[in-house]
């Protein structure tokens, strides 16, 4: 009989070997998946894992996905790892996106080189801004951050979609509910030829090069890992709760704002209804399988990023249903929870005792 | 009347363990410890933190398995599966840390607890039976978070004895009483003992084993080392046994205290949990070279004290609390340390330490001025060093500044702790239960470290359940009760007695009369 068996310390090994181990699983549960649906599950793994990544294009998608994946997940993770849940990234993004977009569209034709820095403040603002609210609801009135953040993400796409389909839309877009396309001082450049690379993916290493410093370097970030790994040390230490809270969204928001510059100024080039297929949500779970730590979360979004891509090749050559897509990112979620329990338990083999008493 | 096991010998001892050896992962818990109990014995369970006590106990409970050794009931071997398996065997446990719910009355808990297929009424009864016989008062249908916690454990021991235990395992029964409730429950405990109900009695507290205790086996790191008649020991004989050397003891000369550094002037504050105390205006002086203890059960207010001196908890009056002239009552913790406060509070895990980091780590918690920070980056060799002096200087086991908190003993962790506040030149230093739960060797360092802290002329205040050691170390002794505070008696001038009888306060001598 095996039985799991609390460890004296977590293993360094199965915290390394655990993303690795619930990758493989993924992988053989999706040869079991495609098998069962009728395709070769050989050729269904070349098309999610491979081909995505046979041209310098593809490569570059790859990269253009991840980053605003990296830069919302390390600004997430410095709130999760204060206990501090912001789940409303996407809204912080839209926000982000609606203060950028506002200013490109009011300094149209400029060609001054600092409208774009000031679109990525304005930006940065906006997702604070909206990451602010939650924050201020939680430390006045206890209200709980992760239903005042979600709801605001709703909130915030209703703004952009009003926006769009009235005060900004583009008067000769045919009625189609966008903006104009923006000047080319507002738009990012490309840094990789031949693709659709910009200069976002440098912003977004900087930032998460500046998160590892912040939370490893910083007393500021030493007070919020206390605060999330001891809320008790935190009070006893006198670490204000507020403080933490507010710092958590604050950062989250900033990062979550920025990524939304990055898409509207780089491969959208305009303000839409919708300018992120879901980033703020996907970067929670990048977020927790890069456990909360810059570098993993680089790896992660890569991971994630890999797993839209072949989902959308999966899709086009198989004709797999786009479905697939999420479940085989929820299966990586799985296995990978699973694989945690390694890091603090062991299996043992006991042998059958005699129950009872005398 | 006390059911037997089959094939029972009635002149066997009640328990015999033979070899009982645990080893977890990293230690031996226990290694071949041999114990006999013979019936009607009171047999206490020396040792001290880590000795493996507890894991003994557990052991015979059926809370765990051991990994060799042979356990006898009535010289029967018998394998225990578990805590339900022990009962069935006579054998009952009064735990230290309570396992009853709050919102629900003293029938209702012992109800949980038994079998079911007993009416309420006769249950009822059988519990007023059963306190009245062993002098236990206790009213069924009180709600328990209206009890104090003496008379919570007399709901744990008459839940023990509505089983009917031929074997009665008390662990640290009195760490939470009063003295006057002490005296009672050894009266019980000697009632039980006359008939025929043996006694496992864990403790350090070697006064009460030599009052107690016709027989005592000491351990030290897993090991039997000694079998005694503690009757016949003294205090320091004892203790040499279960720490393998001399105590030392604290040199303790007359303090000459200056001027007022910590006030505390008519705080009065609402409870904040419908379980917490309120205080009501309590009103206290430490000056600069003094140490004041403050007596009292635990759950009379005393954390509650202690938070909103240190600003774990603010108080909405400024100047209800003062450090030299300047009112710190809204201020924060890192703010009032920025005026010389240091503070050890009572739970180590998880408020003094993070578990998951390094001793380095935890320095930076609460010592980040003593240079460990410039310009908001952490000088983390400033940190290592820090963490270095404070190992060094008060003698802390550990590996080094970069072993992880959980890895320490509970009393090396505390000392780490204690290192780390008096390591910051404080001016007031609060300490809660500064020695709960750590060995005697440690115990008596951190009470001399406290009185030369003293000597340097720091105010010091310090609360603890026990009376031996506020005594010990105290120049001024107040006794908290029911939220209010005694004016401060001169420790040299008054007697455990006359702080006993205020320990058990009014409010619960009219209780124990209705």
């Amino acid at each position: 009989m095996l039985r799991f068996e609390a460890r004296p310390a977590p293993s360094r090994l199965a915290t390394l070997l655990s993303p690795l181990i619930a990758t493989l699983a993924t992988v053989v549960a999706g040869v079991v998946l495609f098998a069962a649906l009728g395709h070769a599950p050989l050729r269904a793994l070349a098309a999610f894992f491979v081909q995505p990544l046979a041209t310098r294009y593809g490569v570059g998608e790859w990269v253009l996905k991840a980053s605003p994946l990296a830069l919302i997940a390390v600004g997430l993770a410095a709130g999760y790892r204060a206990n501090v849940w912001n789940i409303g990234a996407e809204g912080q993004l839209t926000v982000g996106a609606i203060a950028a977009g506002g200013l490109a569209l009011a300094f149209d034709g400029t060609t001054s080189p600092l409208l774009l820095p000031a679109m990525f403040v304005a930006g940065a603002a906006g997702g604070m801004a909206w990451a602010a609210i939650p924050a201020l609801l939680r430390t006045r009135f206890r209200a709980s951050e992760i239903l005042t953040s979600l709801m605001l993400v709703y909130i915030a796409s209703l703004w952009l979609q009003l926006l769009v389909h009235g005060a900004w839309r583009d008067p000769e877009g045919f009625n189609f509910p966008q903006s104009k396309l923006f000047g080319a001082a507002a738009l990012l450049p490309v840094i990789v030829p031949d693709t659709r690379v910009n200069a976002a993916v440098l912003l977004t290493l900087a930032v998460v090069a500046a998160a590892w410093v912040f939370m490893q370097r910083r007393h500021a970030g030493f007070e919020m890992r206390v605060a999330g790994l001891a809320p008790a040390a935190a009070n006893y230490a006198g670490i204000p709760e507020s403080q933490t809270v507010w710092r958590g969204m604050l950062i989250g928001g900033a990062c979550a704002g920025l990524a939304g510059v990055g898409e509207i100024a780089g491969p959208i080039g305009q303000l839409m209804p919708s300018v992120s297929p879901g980033y703020g949500f996907t970067a929670i779970i990048v977020a927790f399988v890069g456990r909360l730590n810059p570098l993993g979360i680089v790896f992660a979004s890569l991971l994630m990023s890999l797993l839209y891509l072949g989902g959308e090749a999966a899709q086009l050559t198989l004709a797999l249903p786009s479905a697939v897509s999420g479940l085989f990112q929820g299966t990586l979620l799985f296995f990978l929870l699973a694989a945690d329990v390694f890091i603090h338990y062991r299996l043992v083999r006991v042998r059958a005792v005699p129950a009872g008493a005398a | 009347m006390k059911r037997a096991a089959a094939g029972a010998d009635p002149a066997a001892p009640r328990l015999v363990l033979t070899g009982i050896t645990k080893h977890y992962p990293a230690v031996v818990a226990n290694d071949g410890i041999d114990l006999s109990v013979a019936p009607g014995e009171i047999h206490a369970v020396l040792g001290e933190n880590g000795a493996g006590k507890s894991t003994l106990m557990k052991i015979i409970y059926g809370m765990v398995r051991p990994d060799a050794g042979r356990i006898a009931v009535d010289g029967v071997p018998v394998t225990i599966a578990g805590p339900a398996a022990a009962r069935a065997l006579g054998i009952g446990m009064v735990f230290q840390h309570f396992s009853l719910f709050e919102t629900l009355t003293v029938a209702d808990n012992i109800a949980l607890a038994l079998r079911a297929g007993v009416s309420r009424r006769a249950l009822g009864r059988r519990i007023r039976d059963v306190s009245r016989q062993y002098g236990l008062p206790l009213d069924p249908a009180r709600y328990v978070h209206t009890m104090t916690v003496g008379e919570r454990q007399r709901v744990e021991i008459v839940r023990c004895l509505l089983q009917d235990p031929r074997l009665l395992i008390m662990d640290e029964p009195t760490s939470v009483l009063a003295p006057p409730a002490v005296a009672q429950l050894f009266a019980t405990l000697r009632t039980l003992a006359a008939e025929g109900v043996s006694i496992l009695y864990i403790s350090h507290k070697l006064d009460e084993i030599r009052a107690l205790c016709e027989r005592a086996t000491v351990l030290r790191a897993g090991r039997v080392t000694g079998e005694c008649d503690p009757r016949r020991e003294t205090v320091a004989s004892l203790a040499r046994m279960m720490i393998g050397r001399d105590l030392p003891h604290p040199r303790h000369a007359a303090a000459t205290p200056g001027a007022t550094v910590l006030a505390v002037d008519r705080l009065t504050l609402a409870a904040q949990d419908p379980f917490g105390v309120a205080l009501d205006s309590v009103s206290l002086a430490v000056r600069a070279g003094e140490i004041v203890g403050i007596a009292g059960i635990s759950g009379n207010g005393q954390r509650e004290l202690v938070a909103a001196i240190t600003g774990e908890r603010t108080v909405p009056r400024a100047d209800a609390v003062r450090i030299d002239t300047t009112p710190v009552g809204r201020l924060d913790a890192d703010a009032r340390r920025a005026l010389g406060m240091a503070y050890v509070p009572e739970e180590r895990i998880g408020r003094a330490a993070i578990p998951v980091m390094s001793l380095a780590e935890n320095a930076l918690l609460t010592a980040h001025r003593q240079g460990l920070v410039a310009r908001g980056f952490i000088r983390r060799p400033a940190m290592r060093a820090f963490a270095q002096r404070v190992i060094a200087a008060f003698g802390v086991r550990a590996a080094g500044p970069d072993a992880v908190a959980e890895s320490l003993s509970g009393g090396n962790l505390q000392k780490f702790i204690v290192g780390r506040e008096m390591q910051q030149a404080p001016r007031v230093f609060v300490a809660a239960h500064p020695t709960w739960g750590v060995d005697v060797g440690a115990a008596a360092q951190i009470r001399q470290a406290l009185v030369d802290l003293r000597d340097r002329g720091v105010a010091v205040l310090v609360t603890s359940d026990e009376l031996d050691e506020l005594f010990e170390i105290s120049d001024c002794i107040a006794v908290m009760a029911g939220g209010r505070l005694s004016p401060p008696m001169p420790a040299r001038e008054t007697s455990a007695e006359a702080v006993g009888l205020l320990m058990a306060g009014p409010r619960t001598d009219a209780r124990e009369a209705a």
